[in-house]
């Protein structure tokens, strides 16, 4: 017991590599992010519009999303649309799992933020002749972002995490993917992981800072 | 198209995936909510100063990809430790301590919306902290804990499908164990992600409605 050399000098040499894989990382983060969100509206309109099928749709969308593993869906994507013959390389894979899952999780999230916003306002706006989408697109949409800040920060942070599961899809340019392409080389598994470690925990912490100073700066009143 | 080579036994070696991650996720969420549950008085009863190295630590477990952790306790207490442990101890240490890091935040979010009043209240009839705790706090505190516990379960039994990179067989590593051999992708994770449903998705429903049943009155 004990007996463990710690060879920290050899795995700080390739910080540059994952510090590469880390920027990767939140260029998957950011763009799924990005992506959810619209869609996460498109689902939320869909719900709200009184279509049968798109209801249905936004509903099926969001509850597989929020009731299988993540995991599961990058590997729905990879593998389960390989079997229709689309091959997707495993970044594209990757960003659009996660995007479906952020997706499904936001889409509830705007559903809870819905429910803050007093009915009374979408009638003002359109006995002010608004149209229903000019009513939801200026009046009630803008509300519903900035009440779900919180809840966008958090699947923020949640992405960043789920990008380690490209390790599922073989994906070896992202933080993880690269760790664990360095362990695979050197076998200095608990040094690699413990920097991969410290880079997420910077990277998240970072993200919340971001959001906190972000949201001060929006929303005062 | 309904073509498969599927047999009996690889649906008997689907269920046993399936029960270990039953397993996992049961004794991750036992541990992980009694852990919780003590950090959270601690953290509520000590003040933010006094518990800031708990918050800190706990924030970690939040903060890093349970895949990094997971691999990362394993190889701490294997090689660098060289205890003889299987994967299985390992993945619920792990799971337990994530559990109670997020549960430590359900609780104390639950204490705090027992009214302090109600609680001086108590105190002032005679009763002890413990019974103020006991009979005041707990069923108030419950009603408002509950629903996110529950949410917080369901989390868990998804998250327990990374305890793969442990060499734990559990439902989606048996399943990818499958593909490999039968080369029918969609079809078995059309299974796997059923099975995962059918256990989600009711108590998610039963999460949605105690809150709106409870929020009410």
């Amino acid at each position: 017991m004990f007996n463990y050399n710690f060879r920290w000098a050899q795995a700080l040499n390739s910080l540059p590599q994952m510090l590469e894989g880390a920027l990767v990382t939140m260029e998957i983060a950011i763009l799924s992010m990005a992506v959810g969100i619209v869609v996460a509206i498109f689902l939320t309109v869909f719900r709200l519009s009184g279509q049968r099928v798109l209801a249905a749709v936004a509903t099926i969308w969001v509850e597989v999303a929020r009731n299988t593993p993540a995991l599961f869906q990058i590997y729905m994507v990879h593998f389960g649309l390989g079997s229709f013959g689309i091959h997707l390389s495993p970044y594209l894979s990757l960003l659009i799992g996660i995007t479906f899952n952020n997706a499904g999780y936001l889409a509830e999230n705007f559903r809870g933020a819905l429910k803050a916003i007093p009915d009374t306002q979408t009638r003002a706006a359109r006995s002010l002749g608004m149209s229903a989408g000019q009513a939801f697109a200026n009046v009630v949409m803008p509300q519903m972002l900035r009440i779900s800040f919180l809840p966008m920060t958090n699947q923020m942070v949640w992405a960043i995490l789920m990008t380690s599961l490209g390790a599922v899809v073989a994906m070896n340019t992202d933080l993880y993917g690269v760790t664990s392409d360095l362990n695979a080389r050197t076998f200095r598994t608990f040094e690699l992981f413990a920097i991969a470690a410290v880079i997420f925990y910077l990277i998240t912490k970072a993200i919340t800072l971001a959001a906190r100073l972000l949201a001060a700066r929006l929303f005062r009143y | 198209m309904f073509d498969t080579a599927l047999t009996a036994n690889d649906l008997i070696f689907l269920a046993k995936g399936a029960g270990m991650t039953l397993i996992v996720t049961g004794i991750s969420v036992l541990l992980g909510t009694i852990l919780g549950i003590l950090f959270g008085v601690f953290r509520y009863q000590v003040g933010p100063w006094w518990a800031a190295p708990l918050t800190f630590v706990l924030d970690i477990f939040r903060s890093i990809p349970l895949l990094i952790q997971l691999v990362l306790a394993n190889a701490f207490v294997t090689t660098v430790l060289g205890f003889r442990i299987s994967g299985f101890t390992v993945a619920c240490g792990v799971l337990s301590l994530y559990t109670s890091a997020y549960c430590a935040e359900i609780v104390r979010g639950g204490i705090e919306s027992v009214p302090t009043t109600l609680r001086r209240a108590a105190r002032s009839l005679g009763m002890t902290w413990g019974q103020d705790m006991r009979s005041i706090v707990l069923p108030l505190a419950t009603r408002v804990a509950l629903p996110s516990w529950i949410g917080l379960a369901l989390g868990v039994m998804k998250d327990s499908a990374l305890v793969f990179i442990v060499q734990v067989v559990e439902l989606l590593k048996s399943t990818q164990i499958l593909i490999t051999r039968l080369q029918e992708p969609l079809f078995l994770l059309m299974i796997c992600g059923l099975f995962y449903f059918v256990i989600s998705f009711p108590v998610a429903r039963l999460g949605g409605y105690l809150e709106r049943r409870w929020s009410n009155d």
